[in-house]
C-alpha cells in the first residue's frame, strides 16, 4: 500500500510539472476541458420531466425553418415550418398552408430564414411573436407564440435579398427590411453593367398591428445601390431611429469579394423613422406599383388566405431632410449592435483590425452642427471622427456580431480566429475571449438585443462543424456551443448540433412564454369552411368530378372508413376534421399513391388533402401518428373505379348491425 | 331566537351554490394523463375541468365497452335541479315559521334525499361498471371497472379518486346548518 501511495504521489508531481510548463492544462487556453468538468454538466443538466430556464428559437438558415431548443439543456423542442414546405406536418402541402408559400412569382417552397426576432413592449422581449426574414425571396414572417406555427408572412417588394431584417423597433412599431442585393428600380430588364445607373437599394419599414400583430408596409426609403447587411433599432435615448450597416459602398456588380472590399470606410445609415411617419403624414411620398402578397393564416378557420396588395410608399431623401444619416464605418461592417441603454451603435466592421463604437449622443449633435464630410444622393455623410464614441482595438479578426449583458459587458464575435471576445462598454478594454468551434458568425444572449439582457448563457452560433461530432458523411450539421457568462470569465458548457444553418437565435425566459402555450383548438370554434363538427356531419358530395369528403377523427377511427364511389380522374378534397379535444392527441392522414404529403391535424383542426387517384383499385388510408392503443387499427378503403363508372357514391363506419 | 332562523337561511343561501360548481368530481389519474382527468357532475349537467374531459372519458372508456355517459340519458340531472330549488323555498320557508317540527321535517326530508342520492350514484356507478359491451377491443377477466362511491381505487392502469366538490361541500355545510338548528330549536322548546 505504501509503495503504491508514492508511486501516485511521484505520478501527480510529475503530472503538475507538465502542467506547469504546458499551457494547454489552462481550462481557458482549452475549453473542451472546460467541457469535461462535473460542473459544467450539472449546469446544464435538467431532469427528466423538468423544464428549461429558456426558449431559444434558432433560425434554420438554409432550411427555411425555426427550431426550438431549451436552454440550457440544447434539447430540441420544436421545428416550426416557416419558409419551407414540411411534409412531417403537410406544412405547404395541405390545401390550409399552400396560401402561406405564395409570392409575387407564386407558389415559392423554400427560402433562407435567418434572424429571427422577438417582439418588444418597452424594449423588453414580450413572448408574443417570433418574427423572421426570409431572404432569398424577401420576406417576413410572423409566429404566433401560443400555437408556435407561423401566422403570417408578408412578401418585400422592391428588393433582392432581405437579409438586414426583421429587426423590431423597442415597441414593436415596426419590424424593418434592408436590401442585400441592389437591384434594378423599378425592377426591368437592363444591362448588369449599368449598375451605377439603374440600380437602388431599398430599406422597409413593415408596420405591426399591436393587437393582431398584422404586418403591412408602411413606407420604403430609396437609397444608393449599396449592399445593406445587417440593422438594428435604437431603443431608451435612440428610440426612433434604426440602423443599417452596408458594404459594396463601391457600387459593384462583379467579383465583390475585391471589388467591394476596397473603401477604407462603409456606411452605416441611420434612418429617423419618427422623422419618415411625418414625411408620410405630410404626403411627401410616392407610391409606386409594387406587388406583394400578405399571406395569413386564420387561427379560427384553421385556412390561409394570400392577398395581393398593389402598391407601396416610398420616400426619397433629396425630398426629405433630416431622414437618412451615413456614418462611416470602417470596414465592410457587418453586424450594427445598439447597447441597451441606446448610446452605443457597435459598428462590426469584418474586415476592420478594430472595433468601432458610435455614440449616438454624438450622432445627433453632429447633425445639429451639420458635421457633414459630402452629401450622396440627398444623404449628408457625417464626420466619422464627430460620431465615434471610442474603439476596442485589435479585439480579435473578423467581428461580425455583438450582444449584451445586463453588467455593462459587450460580447462580440470572431469569423476568422473562431472565438468570442468579451469587453467593456465605456472603457473599450478586452476582459475575456474564448474559442468557439468553429468559426462564429452570430451569438445569442437571451434578451441579449433588448433593454433587458439575461446575462447568464451565451450561445455561439457557428458556421463549420468538421471533427466537433461523430461524422456523418460529407454534410454535417452545423453546430452551437453553450458558455456560462455570469461570471469574469466565460466557461463552455454544452456544445450540441442544430439543423440546418443555426443563423441568429433569440432567447426568451420560458415563463414568458410557456403558460400562454396552447394545448388544443376549441372544436366550437373551428370556422372551417369544410368542418364536420361530429359524426353525425360526415359525408362525401360529388359535384362533377370534384368529391368532398367531410371526415372525422377521434381514436381510434375515422369516420367514414369505407368510401365508394370514386372514380380515376376525380379531384377528391380530404376534409379532416379531428374532433379530438384532449392535449397532444394529433391524428395523421395518408393515402396510398397520394402524390403528397401527409395531414398531421392538431385536436379541434380542420384540414384538406387534395388527392387525385390515378389508378383503379382499393387504396387502404391510415393514422400516421400513433394515437393510441388501436391507432394500428385506425385504417379504411377508398374504392378507386374506372373512369365514368357507375359506382355510386357510398360511405359508411362499421357494420350496420353494428351503429348506434 | 335568531340563531336557528339565520342558518337556515344560510342553508338555503349555500344550496345555491349547486347551480354554479359541481357538487361532485371523478379524476382518473394515470402518468400519460399528468394533469388528470377530471369529470365534475353539477346537478343538472356532466362536465369536467376542459371543455373536453367528458369527451375524453368516454374516449377512454369505450377501449374496455363501458356505457357512452350521455347527460341526456342521466333523468336525475333533469329531476336534481326542481327538488334543490323546492328545499332552498322550504329552507327560507322553515326560517320564517320557526316551528320546531318544520326544522325536523325539513332537516330530516334533505338527509333522506342525500342518502337516497347516494345510493342511486352508486347504482349508476356499479351500471357503468358492469355492463359491459361483451364486442369491446379490450377485456379484462374478473375485473371490475366500477368507480369507488367516494374515495380511491386502482382500475387498471388508473387511479380513480371520487369525492365531492365545492358545491358538494356547500350541501354538506347546509345540511350541517339544518341539523344545528333543528338542535338548537329543540332545545329552546323544551326548555
Amino acid at each position: 500500500m505504501k509503495n503504491r501511495n508514492t508511486f501516485l504521489t511521484q505520478g501527480l508531481v510529475i503530472f503538475s510539472l507538465i502542467c506547469f510548463m504546458n499551457t494547454s492544462c489552462n481550462t481557458n487556453q482549452n475549453g473542451s476541458s472546460g467541457a469535461l468538468d462535473n460542473d459544467a454538466a450539472s449546469q446544464v443538466y435538467v431532469a427528466p420531466g423538468e423544464y428549461d430556464e429558456f426558449y431559444g428559437f434558432f433560425s434554420g438558415g438554409f432550411s427555411g425553418q425555426v427550431s426550438v431548443y431549451g436552454i440550457p439543456s440544447g434539447r430540441l423542442l420544436k421545428v416550426i415550418p416557416v419558409f419551407s414546405q414540411d411534409a412531417e406536418k403537410g406544412y405547404g402541402y395541405n390545401e390550409e398552408t399552400k396560401p402561406m408559400l405564395n409570392t409575387n412569382f407564386g407558389f415559392v417552397p423554400w427560402d433562407d430564414a435567418h434572424h429571427p426576432e422577438l417582439s418588444q413592449t418597452n424594449g423588453e422581449t414580450d413572448g408574443r411573436w417570433l418574427f423572421i426574414n426570409g431572404n432569398n425571396t424577401p420576406r417576413i414572417a410572423r409566429i404566433d407564440l401560443t400555437t408556435f406555427e407561423t401566422a403570417e408572412i408578408i412578401e418585400i417588394p422592391n428588393s433582392g435579398g432581405n437579409h438586414s431584417s426583421p429587426f423590431t423597433t423597442e415597441n414593436t412599431e415596426y419590424v424593418v427590411a434592408g436590401t442585400r442585393f441592389s437591384v434594378p428600380y423599378p425592377q426591368k430588364d437592363v444591362a448588369i453593367d449599368s449598375y451605377k445607373e439603374n440600380f437602388k437599394g431599398m430599406l422597409s419599414f413593415i408596420k405591426v398591428d399591436p393587437k393582431e400583430g398584422h404586418m403591412e408596409i408602411a413606407f420604403q426609403v430609396l437609397l444608393p445601390a449599396f449592399d445593406y447587411d445587417l440593422a438594428h433599432s435604437g431603443k431608451g435615448k435612440s428610440h426612433g431611429w434604426t440602423f443599417f450597416t452596408t458594404y459594396n459602398t463601391e457600387e459593384k456588380h462583379t467579383l465583390l469579394e475585391v471589388n467591394a472590399s476596397q473603401n477604407d470606410k462603409d456606411f452605416i445609415a441611420a434612418i429617423n423613422w419618427k422623422k419618415a411617419e411625418e414625411y408620410i403624414k405630410a404626403g411627401k411620398y410616392k407610391e409606386i406599383p409594387a406587388e406583394h402578397h400578405v399571406n395569413r393564416y386564420n387561427e379560427k378557420s384553421h385556412v390561409a388566405t394570400s392577398t395581393l396588395k398593389k402598391t407601396v410608399k416610398v420616400l426619397i431623401p433629396e425630398d426629405c431632410p433630416g431622414l437618412v444619416y451615413f456614418i462611416p464605418t470602417p470596414k465592410s461592417p457587418h453586424g450594427v449592435d445598439v447597447d441597451p441603454s441606446g448610446e452605443y451603435i457597435i459598428g462590426n466592421g469584418k474586415l476592420s483590425a478594430d472595433l468601432t463604437v458610435h455614440s449616438f449622443t454624438n450622432m445627433m449633435s453632429a447633425i445639429e452642427n451639420k458635421e457633414f464630410e459630402t452629401t450622396i444622393a440627398g444623404v449628408p455623410v457625417l464626420k466619422y471622427d464627430k460620431v465615434v464614441g471610442g474603439v476596442v482595438t485589435k479585439p480579435g479578426l473578423g467581428p461580425l456580431h455583438t450582444e449584451f449583458d445586463d453588467k455593462g459587458n459587450a460580447y462580440t464575435t470572431f469569423f476568422i480566429s473562431s472565438e468570442v471576445v468579451k469587453w467593456k462598454l465605456g472603457t473599450w478594454e478586452v476582459l475575456d475571449r474564448i474559442p468557439t468551434y468553429y468559426s462564429v458568425g452570430h451569438l445569442m444572449i437571451p434578451g441579449g438585443d433588448s433593454r433587458k439582457p439575461d446575462g447568464k448563457y451565451l450561445v455561439a452560433l457557428n458556421k463549420i462543424t468538421k471533427d466537433r461530432y461523430l461524422p456523418t458523411g460529407p454534410e454535417m450539421n452545423h453546430s452551437a456551443q453553450l458558455y456560462d457568462i455570469s461570471g469574469d470569465k466565460m466557461k463552455l458548457l454544452l456544445d450540441f448540433p442544430t439543423i440546418g444553418e443555426p443563423h441568429y437565435a433569440q432567447g426568451i425566459a420560458a415563463s414568458k412564454i410557456k403558460d400562454k402555450s396552447k394545448k388544443i383548438y376549441p372544436i366550437e370554434e373551428n370556422e372551417h369552411p369544410h368542418r364536420a363538427l361530429g359524426e353525425k356531419a360526415t359525408k362525401v358530395v360529388r359535384e362533377g368530378d370534384v368529391v368532398r369528403i367531410y371526415m372525422t377523427s377521434i381514436r381510434s377511427h375515422f369516420a367514414p372508413d369505407n368510401i365508394e364511389g370514386i372514380r380515376v380522374g376525380d379531384k377528391v378534397y380530404i376534409h379532416l376534421t379531428n374532433l379530438e379535444q384532449d392535449f397532444d392527441v394529433p391524428h395523421g392522414f395518408a393515402i396510398q399513391g397520394a402524390r403528397t404529403a401527409e395531414l398531421l391535424v392538431m385536436p379541434g383542426q380542420t384540414e384538406t388533402m387534395y388527392w387525385e387517384p390515378q389508378k383503379e383499385g382499393v387504396v387502404p388510408f391510415y393514422c400516421t401518428d400513433f394515437c393510441s392503443a388501436l391507432h394500428q387499427e385506425m385504417q379504411g378503403y377508398i374504392r378507386v373505379s374506372a373512369r365514368g363508372s357507375n359506382t355510386p357514391l357510398k360511405w359508411s363506419l362499421g357494420e350496420p348491425d353494428e351503429e348506434e | 331566537m335568531i340563531l336557528p332562523r339565520l342558518l337556515m337561511v344560510l342553508a338555503g343561501l349555500f344550496m345555491l351554490s349547486l347551480f354554479i360548481w359541481p357538487m361532485w368530481k371523478i379524476t382518473l389519474l394515470a402518468p400519460q394523463y399528468p394533469d388528470g382527468v377530471e369529470m365534475h357532475i353539477y346537478i343538472n349537467k356532466i362536465g369536467g375541468k376542459t371543455p373536453g374531459t367528458l369527451q375524453n372519458v368516454n374516449i377512454l372508456n369505450h377501449y374496455i365497452g363501458m356505457k357512452k355517459i350521455t347527460p341526456e340519458s342521466i333523468p336525475e340531472l333533469k329531476y336534481m335541479p326542481p327538488i334543490v330549488i323546492f328545499f332552498i323555498i322550504t329552507a327560507f320557508i322553515v326560517a320564517f315559521l320557526d316551528k320546531k317540527w318544520a326544522y325536523w321535517f325539513w332537516t330530516i326530508s334533505l338527509i333522506a334525499i342525500l342518502l337516497i342520492g347516494l345510493y342511486d350514484f352508486y347504482l349508476w356507478e356499479y351500471d357503468y361498471g358492469h355492463s359491459l359491451d361483451p364486442r369491446a377491443p379490450m377485456k379484462f377477466e374478473g375485473e371490475s371497472f366500477q368507480p369507488p362511491l367516494i374515495g380511491r381505487k386502482e382500475i387498471i392502469n388508473f387511479t380513480a379518486i371520487s369525492l365531492p366538490h365545492i358545491a358538494g361541500y356547500f350541501l354538506g355545510t347546509a345540511t350541517f346548518f339544518g341539523m344545528v338548528a333543528t338542535y338548537i330549536k329543540t332545545k329552546n322548546t323544551k326548555s
